[in-house]
């Protein structure tokens, strides 16, 4: 393996392991000596690959942002219609927050949470393109196809993320009765309703 | 440069005169014109008058068409235009369709978009004429055209050079850039600040006002007009006039979809864009909400 592939995997794998931590631990309470004991390296090596916790925290929020963002990316790409598209990113996003709980929770309960970190290199939607595009050509497509309602890009995805975000809180916080997937028909059907032309 | 002078013929079809008149404001008219022998022109003093045209009979080197054709029904002093074009189209070395009427149909298509269209273009497809006068024609669209757009093509005729064109016979020069280019509001389209109105200084009209500029091509900032300004750099959206889809409709606004804009910059990846704009969307630039002018009062 090349000296750069060996040093990316080890990038990636720092990022996956602080993910977790952070998630699971809170931002304030993991620290950086945590991520490099259970990645079973030194603390020094760790600054290597990232300078800072917040440097960390907000390579992970791309990272999440990429990984859903690439995932949504794939629903664009299919020929079927928006209702159809609606459904599968319902489906991807409780997915996702069922397999891999930590990249949602991470984005609600770090980023959304702790803006000070991100103030600085991750303003707006900086950290969170890979995501947002998607979600924006996703809006694009149903609205030129005339099958979603011409309105204010914010209104529209606030409408659609704060919901699916919610859910996921309310599964997060254990009162959610059923489990995530139950909901995915309701669901996705509501957000088609709200946003159909 | 002794050789001959080229002869020169300006041709008519139906036309509000645009080109005509356009033309007549470039500061070296006469100059440009000495190059060439000037057979006939609609408003100029010529060696022929309209009935010498009509016979068909004139020599013709150059010829400049205006205006949009019909195989019948558009009629000068009772003779077919487009049987008159054709019979000087076989006569000339060059021809010169100047403005989007000629060249693509444009604004007088709209009346039978079936049966009124450009010399060689119908939009963007090809007409019967192409096939057969195509490889001498120069394609110069425009509403009207830039004086200098035209006295660049014949220059390059008058002294023999070979014009480099696109797959629409236009000049590669004159439109191988978007009126984008060289546009004074290009900060404000990189950090995508909309204009707050018509004719103001600051901002950039894309966004909501309408212009068509990114994705239109033509040189309409890097040529002046009237060697002082432009659309866009007085604050009039650009209303791609030099396209083959010209004149659409709405010039004054921009069709979006939830805010993003329905037709991309030329040749831009709408994710590319989408991730340009995110980004730079994130950043408020204090000096881009600002006036430029502070006035006293």
């Amino acid at each position: 393996m090349k000296i750069a592939e060996k040093k990316a995997r080890k990038r990636e794998s720092i990022i996956l392991t602080a993910l977790q931590l952070f998630s699971t631990k809170g931002f304030h309470k993991t620290t950086i000596p945590d991520i490099a004991d259970k990645l079973h390296m030194s603390v020094g090596n760790l600054y290597n690959y990232f300078s800072s916790k917040d440097m960390l925290a907000k390579e992970i929020i791309k990272f999440t942002s990429e990984v859903l963002g690439n995932e949504i990316k794939t629903v664009n790409m299919m020929d079927i219609s928006s209702e159809e598209k609606i459904r599968k990113i319902v489906e991807i996003y409780f997915g996702m927050a069922s397999e891999k709980p930590e990249m949602i929770e991470y984005f609600l309960r770090v980023y959304l949470s702790h803006r000070e970190v991100f103030a600085d290199g991750c303003e707006g939607m900086t950290c969170v393109s890979g995501f947002i595009t998607e979600i924006m050509i996703f809006f694009d497509d149903g609205v030129s196809k005339e099958e979603l309602r011409d309105q204010d890009f914010f209104s529209a995805f606030g409408l659609f993320m704060g919901y699916l975000g919610g859910m996921v809180f309310l599964k997060g916080e254990e009162i959610l009765p059923r489990e995530l997937d139950e909901y995915v028909d309701d669901i996705s059907r509501n957000i088609y309703y709200a946003l159909k032309a | 440069m002794s050789q001959k002078r080229l002869k020169l013929l300006w041709l008519q079809s139906i036309t509000c005169n645009g080109n005509t008149h356009s033309f007549l404001n470039h500061p070296d008219l006469f100059s440009i014109l000495s190059h060439f022998e000037l057979i006939y022109h609609p408003v100029l003093e010529t060696s022929y008058d309209i009935q010498a045209l009509l016979s068909g009979r004139l020599d013709c080197d150059v010829l400049i068409l205006e205006g949009s054709f019909r195989q019948e029904g558009f009629k000068k002093g009772g003779i077919e235009v487009f049987e008159l074009v054709k019979n000087y189209a076989e006569k000339a070395k060059h021809i010169i369709s100047a403005g989007t009427c000629s060249t693509f149909g444009g604004i007088f298509k709209q009346y039978d978009p079936d049966s009124i269209s450009g010399f060689c273009f119908n939009g963007e497809e090809r007409t019967e004429s192409y096939e057969k006068y195509a490889s001498k024609t120069i394609s110069l669209p425009g509403c009207p055209i830039h004086p200098k757009w035209l006295s660049y093509v014949l220059m390059m005729l008058s002294h023999g050079k070979k014009i480099p064109l696109d797959e629409l016979h236009r000049p590669q020069e004159l439109y191988g850039i978007t009126v984008h280019t060289g546009c004074v509001r290009n900060e404000y389209f990189e950090w995508k600040v909309d204009t707050k109105g018509f004719g103001l200084k600051e901002g950039c009209s894309f966004y909501e006002n309408g212009c068509q500029g990114p994705y239109t091509r033509g040189s309409c900032n890097k040529i002046l007009w009237n060697d002082t300004s432009s659309k866009t750099v007085v604050g009039t959206p650009c209303f791609g006039c030099t396209e083959p889809s010209f004149p659409k409709t709405a010039l004054y606004t921009t069709k979006t979809n939830m805010g993003i804009p329905a037709t991309m910059p030329l040749g831009v990846p709408r994710r590319a864009y989408l991730t340009a704009t995110g980004i730079a969307k994130s950043f408020k630039i204090k000096r881009f909400e600002e006036r430029i002018i502070t006035y006293d009062s």
